[in-house]
């Protein structure tokens, strides 16, 4: 029998040759990932993450919450989304077969929404009423407002002074779609001091208010529930590889930030141990400047929002400002299980520039007609390294996370145009 | 005995109750720590709770947020906080010291090297805001080993249960954080924190301090009737956050707020 929270990938996927074994286990009921994971928060959120945990564990076994969720999975997001060979592009790299798995033709325009579905039916099921999120480039912050929005639910959407700055489109949209959108002026002003500040607006409003989390960090049961929602994409993508290819891939890359489209890719396939799983992390100006977002390359185990993973810390334990082109990877953490899947040998993690992130981006959108967003432009850009030392009989699959239409403004003035 | 046990009953005898005031260490500067904690003694203060700035304080109000990026400011950090403890102690070989802060610094650290650390610095008890009881059992070992408490927090969802767990791997006091929210937010409600304390002492026997949401005489009056200890902290800071150009005048008002509660809560 197998544990419970494998089952969902399981039926929500209806299909029968995916054989799950029972060797990979993770987490434990706590939420560890070996060392990793765990529930590190203040005592006022105990209680609300149990009563989390409990509706989770009930709801993710309910054959009508899975059948909504399958539902609006296929009729509001669009699913399954292709998995389209990029044969142009194949060639010119010499080297694997590379296809897409193309999360940007969801609805809302990145894969943020297959967990937003899930906890919105999750919060609807518990009785709340206000949801929160916290968001970086703003793609969760509006994933999290769409559904709101469809449901009925309030919505404040937590963002860093800088972010809003610079992803002035996605406010707008949020705001369009009827969420507050609170920028935080505390700390660095980006992604982490809005996590910080949504933990304080629900320990504050426990009652009402739903958290939803934009990826696999957070508290025990965040990172697994979070993955659960994400691994319709690497649950199609198999299916799809197996149907066009009549093959298991040999290599998956995904960008990493906090890890969500990375997770949901590769977990379906972490049993199959001729599938070879490479994160991409943001090396920003360059690892060795010291400004970049590549935790799992460059940082260290801590505890920060809620559990113990990978950080960008000091020796003092202080939590490092980060950098990267795309809003989305700039985050001092990992989600806790890609932390286990680096230790453990089973995945692994590089790093891509901005520069070189521009580059993938370049090449796709002129090699392919697919504008990719910066944040899966790192995950191009390790494909165009990756593909030409590999035989021309390989696979390799490629999350494209998301859509390019958010960053033009950044990519523009980075390139000196005016728009 | 541990200086906190030793400390609740010695109040207990005379009928007194503790006023616990949180500083965070380092601001506005690290100069003014060791002298304001003297003040704070002789303004009436039982036990000293000392904030370790942290660059992430999820579960503090902006008034504790900034007064730990002003101490960051000064490149306080985990290791100069112990120091400034020792010289605390120095000259005050029996208010007890309690560090209060957020887990990753003891990480970075080393929960063994901290422990071995705080004992070097004579500190009597550690509050880790994000570390619950379910994840500490390494960590208080350790600390328990060196004869140091750790102090847990309750809130006002905290069921049965979990007081329980608290009472099982806690020592020194308990912390009820009065309130659903951050530090400095808010208003206390006497009833309802009356009701939580009677279901709080049917499981535990351990003193609890009741803090979030006292902010002058009066409230450190009324929660001293009901609980074992005040503990009073954004109240203290927004002294020092309004005279920043001013520190002396800060301390000043902080002794004057402290003295009033004291008084208060004797009368």
């Amino acid at each position: 029998m197998l544990p419970k929270w494998r089952r969902l990938s399981h039926r929500s996927m209806r299909v029968t040759e995916v054989k799950m074994t029972d060797k990979y286990n993770m987490p434990d009921a706590r939420g560890h990932f070996g060392p990793y994971g765990g529930m590190f928060v203040a005592e006022t959120l105990m209680e609300p993450i149990r009563e989390l945990n409990a509706a989770y564990q009930r709801y993710i076994d309910d054959p009508d919450f899975i059948a909504e969720l399958d539902a609006d999975f296929q009729h509001y997001v669009g699913r399954p989304s292709p998995l389209y060979h990029a044969e142009r592009w194949s060639k010119t790299l010499g080297g694997a077969q590379i296809y897409l798995k193309r999360e940007d033709l969801n609805h809302t325009g990145a894969h943020k929404i297959n967990n937003t579905i899930g906890q919105a039916l999750l919060a609807k099921r518990m009785g709340k009423t206000r949801i929160i999120a916290e968001t970086g480039a703003g793609q969760h912050g509006v994933a999290t407002a769409t559904v709101a929005a469809r449901l009925g639910l309030e919505c404040v959407v937590y963002m860093g002074a800088v972010d809003v700055q610079r992803q002035a489109l996605n406010v707008y949209r949020m705001k369009l779609l009827g969420a507050t959108v609170v920028p935080v002026e505390s700390g660095s002003k980006t992604l982490k001091d809005a996590l910080n500040e949504a933990l304080r607006d629900w320990v504050t409003n426990v009652d009402n208010t739903f958290y939803i989390i934009g990826t696999v960090a957070g508290p025990h049961p965040y990172p697994a529930m979070v993955r659960d929602f994400q691994t319709i994409i690497g649950r199609e993508a198999k299916q799809q590889c197996l149907a066009q290819a009549g093959k298991l891939p040999d290599a998956l890359v995904a960008c990493v930030g906090g890890g969500s489209n990375a997770i949901g890719l590769f977990y379906p396939f972490i049993d199959d141990a001729s599938v070879k799983m490479i994160g991409v992390e943001a090396a920003g100006d360059g690892i060795e400047t010291g400004r970049h977002s590549a935790v799992l390359c460059a940082g260290r185990p801590g505890v920060l929002h809620g559990n113990r993973t990978y950080l960008m810390a000091d020796d003092d334990g202080e939590i490092i400002e980060t950098h990267s082109i795309s809003a989305g990877l700039d985050y001092p953490g990992v989600g806790p299980e890609h932390a286990w899947l680096k230790d453990s040998g089973r995945a692994q993690y590089v790093s891509i520039t901005d520069d070189e992130a521009l580059g993938g981006f370049h090449a796709l959108t002129s090699m392919e007609g697919i504008i990719p967003a910066l944040e899966s432009s790192h995950a191009m850009a390790y494909t165009m390294k990756l593909a030409p030392t590999m035989a021309k009989d390989e696979i390799i699959i490629v999350n494209l996370s998301g859509r390019g239409d958010k960053d033009m403004h950044t990519i523009a003035q980075r390139e000196g145009i005016k728009l | 005995m541990s200086r906190l046990a030793a400390k609740f009953a010695e109040l207990k005898q005379n009928n007194r109750k503790a006023l616990i005031p949180f500083v965070t260490v380092g601001d506005p500067n690290p100069e003014f720590t060791v002298p304001m904690l003297h003040a704070m003694v002789a303004a009436g203060a039982d036990i000293l709770e000392l904030g370790v700035p942290f660059s992430d304080p999820m579960a503090d109000g902006p008034v504790i947020q900034r007064a730990s990026e002003r101490a960051l400011a000064h490149k306080m950090s985990l290791r100069k906080v112990l120091a400034l403890a020792a010289e605390f102690r120095e000259t005050d070989k029996t208010t007890p010291l309690v560090l209060m802060g957020y887990l990753n610094p003891v990480e970075m650290m080393g929960y063994q090297a901290f422990a071995d650390a705080a004992h070097k610095a004579d500190i009597d008890g550690v509050l880790t805001v994000d570390l619950p009881p379910e994840e500490s059992v390494e960590c208080v070992a350790m600390l328990k080993e060196k004869g140091i408490d750790q102090i847990f927090l309750l809130a006002p969802n905290s069921t049965d249960e979990r007081i329980q767990k608290m009472d099982a791997v806690g020592s020194g006091y308990l912390y009820y954080v009065s309130l659903k929210g951050v530090t400095g937010a808010g208003h206390l409600n006497t009833a309802d924190v009356e009701e939580k304390l009677a279901q709080i002492r049917k499981n535990t026997a351990l003193p609890v301090g009741v803090g979030f949401g006292v902010k002058d005489a009066q409230t450190a009056k009324t929660v001293a009737a009901i609980a074992d200890g005040v503990v009073v902290g954004s109240a203290l800071i927004s002294k020092i956050e309004a005279n920043l150009d001013n520190p002396q005048k800060a301390k000043e008002e902080i002794v004057e707020l402290l003295t009033s509660m004291r008084t208060a809560m004797d009368s």
